[in-house]
């Protein structure tokens, strides 16, 4: 914030921001320069921002009416669902909303995938990032634990029991994390606790995003550094608040669709059947944001590897900064890279789809396949693409693609047909 | 902005495809028209009315409803029996209460604010009196089955005579429609069983309806409140997403580049 020498125009202000410059954060959050051609691919930090608050405030209501105690957690939610006032609406709000909060993520995560956002100088905000992620995922599984149904309670045992796997204290930790023998009622009100704990985490971390972005300032289709402010730039506010909320607007349009019409398609029936531990469900499936990790995990015969390689899965995205040794950001100048690109974007969703259906014959084969090639594409074909690529030549800024007739025509042209 | 829309379009294509594959094991169940599906989808009110009469008549002798209570009977969006209707019907019930000023717990008749009165005590008595086999509570039955209504619907008449070669134990029925076939609970309809109240012919099509109906009520009363308040909702967003678009134009329109 020491980029503007701003005064207040009052003398109160004036007093007020010596002592503590929230007017400064204020002014510089709506002049922050922000290159002017963010795609749309750009404004799901914003949507993101928006499912945090959502989950939180409809959370804080829903843990008013909800009973962590396995004898009465599934009833407090039919209690919720029929006889508290709008009740339905913010439980439905609340589950949905894990699930538009993944589909944004997912977006969010592929985009500095393809435009290269998480390389030098932005890798502290991808690091971030990729921790928020797994805090969406604990507490997301958390969450999913909290109705007590069925599939919340065989999913906790069967996420918790890969613990086990850790040689010599695996045993002790599972019995640590459940609280007793089993998943039982001290394991669901600790991870009532955890539940309501993470998403304040994930919002301190989010300001720490925001803010390590603050400081080279966004990346952006082209993927060149650009001088700030300039004529590449655009202040925050209106241009970028507008656009972010216009395309917030249409997000919430199928959001809405969601909660309004088909609230239930997201989730699974077997969690309408209160848990019961003597009843095994035919197939225990996680929520459907964490299948690619669950095809993962299930591929590799080996317990122990199998946790390892899930959670290295998750862990690899951070090396992502060095893995990737292309000093070109964008993809739009990457020819090669944008083809790996696109098979990784199917890979992980080929792995969805696995990580859905039984764990044998084909669907195993093809499980295996996939999660090898997504650890080839981070540990062979970044790092050797760098290397070898051919690269397209890049613009010298983002005026000259954005108003044409520049020199550089094969950019231009890219830039076209691979931005909007 | 194309290319943007083309990508996402792919995408949810492929999302929903997802999901159609996650409902695995796909049997084809009986269609008939539910009158609650749909944007604008409602109860039909009189078919709630004598789903409840088949629930009462029929299923609640082992099906427990633990989560719904006489007063939703007079409830809006719901079979809308009139007060005195929902007073009557809950009379009609002994429930237990206490203890009283002497410690003792005595029987009344049930009121509105009484919960829909169980037909066994506990669990282990409804198992001892069913073969072993749980009778589910039927409270949210049709969101607990990856079918739904039309499971439902189609369970009930889905009673054939085994294949030649299928040997069943005792006690345990053959159903076309049930997951693996074998169920523990008997064929309960039969053409002509009740008496509907407003003279509708009781075959077992139109039975198994109704009722399946007034358990989709039951599983999710404030349904209809749902699709008006969506439909409400989603104009006023579309509305809203326009007249931004419009100003994210004119906003834009200063500087020389397309949004």
């Amino acid at each position: 914030m020491s980029d503007n020498a701003y005064t207040p125009k009052s003398k109160f202000g004036k007093w007020f921001n010596d002592r503590l410059p929230l007017l400064s954060l204020a002014n510089h959050l709506t002049d922050y320069p922000t290159p002017k051609n963010l795609n749309y691919w750009w404004t799901f930090g914003g949507i993101l921002t928006f499912c945090l608050i959502t989950q939180i405030v409809t959370g804080l209501v829903l843990a008013m009416h909800y009973i962590a105690h396995a004898d009465m957690a599934f009833d407090s939610v039919e209690h919720i669902m029929r006889d508290v006032n709008y009740g339905w609406l913010i439980r439905y709000i609340h589950a949905n909303g894990a699930s538009m909060f993944f589909l944004a993520v997912y977006i969010h995560i592929f985009r500095s995938l393809f435009y290269g956002s998480y390389k030098a100088p932005r890798e502290i905000i991808w690091i971030i990032g990729i921790i928020i992620y797994l805090l969406m995922m604990a507490a997301a599984f958390m969450g999913y634990v909290l109705p007590w149904g069925q599939m919340s309670f065989w999913g906790a045992t069967v996420i918790t029991n890969l613990f086990s796997a850790i040689p010599l204290v695996g045993e002790g930790i599972v019995t640590w994390l459940w609280g007793g023998y089993s998943v039982d009622n001290p394991t669901l009100t600790r991870f009532f606790t955890l539940h309501y704990l993470i998403p304040f985490l994930i919002l301190g971390l989010v300001v720490l995003h925001i803010w390590a972005l603050h400081v080279p300032g966004n990346n952006n289709p082209v993927g060149i550094d650009i001088k700030k402010p300039s004529k590449d730039t655009v202040p925050f506010h209106p241009y970028i608040v507008i656009k972010d909320g216009f395309a917030l607007l249409m997000f919430m349009i199928v959001f809405a669709f969601f909660v309004f019409y088909t609230p239930n398609i997201l989730g699974h029936a077997d969690n309408y059947i209160e848990a019961d531990p003597l009843v095994t469900p035919a197939h225990i499936v996680p929520e459907w944001y964490l299948l690619p990790f669950y095809a993962i995990l299930r591929s590799v015969p080996d317990k122990l590897l199998g946790v390892v390689a899930m959670l290295s899965a998750i862990f690899i995205l951070a090396a992502l900064p060095w893995l990737d040794t292309s000093k070109i950001r964008s993809a739009v100048f990457r020819p090669l890279y944008r083809q790996f690109y696109w098979i990784l974007v199917a890979d992980v969703l080929i792995l969805g789809y696995v990580g859905a259906m039984p764990a044998e014959g084909l669907y195993l084969l093809i499980a295996r396949i996939a999660t090898a090639y997504y650890f080839l594409h981070f540990l062979i074909v970044l790092p050797v693409l760098g290397y070898k690529e051919k690269t397209l030549p890049i613009p010298l800024s983002i005026t000259e693609p954005v108003l044409g007739g520049s020199p550089n025509l094969v950019a231009a042209r890219n830039k076209e047909s691979f931005n909007k | 902005m194309k290319n943007f829309f083309r990508t996402l379009s792919l995408i949810t294509l492929v999302f929903i495809f997802q999901f159609n594959c996650n409902a695995a094991e796909k049997v084809e169940y009986l269609k008939t028209d539910w009158s609650f599906k749909g944007l604008f989808g409602k109860f039909d009110r009189s078919a709630l009315q004598r789903g409840y009469q088949v629930y009462t008549e029929v299923c609640s002798s082992c099906h427990s409803m633990k989560y719904l209570s006489y007063r939703n009977l007079a409830e809006k969006g719901g079979p809308e029996f009139t007060e005195a209707q929902a007073k009557a019907i809950a009379a009609s019930f002994e429930v237990t209460d206490g203890p009283n000023s002497d410690g003792d717990m005595f029987t009344r008749p049930g009121k509105l604010s009484d919960k829909f009165v169980m037909p066994y005590e506990n669990v282990k008595a409804a198992q001892a009196a069913n073969g072993g086999a749980y009778p589910p509570d039927m409270s949210v039955l049709v969101k607990a089955r990856g079918g739904g209504v039309d499971y439902i619907y189609s369970l009930l008449q889905g009673y054939v005579d085994p294949p030649q070669g299928i040997v069943l134990d005792d006690g345990v029925h053959y159903n076309k429609f049930m997951y693996g076939n074998k169920i523990k609970m008997a064929n309960q309809l039969s053409d002509g069983l009740i008496e509907y109240g407003d003279g509708t012919n009781a075959t077992v099509e139109q039975m198994s309806k109704d009722v399946t109906t007034f358990l989709m009520w039951a599983a999710e009363p404030h349904l209809e409140t749902r699709h008006q308040m969506g439909f409400k909702a989603i104009i006023y967003l579309i509305i809203l997403t326009i007249l931004v678009y419009f100003s994210m134009k004119k906003i834009w329109s200063r500087i020389e580049t397309e949004v």
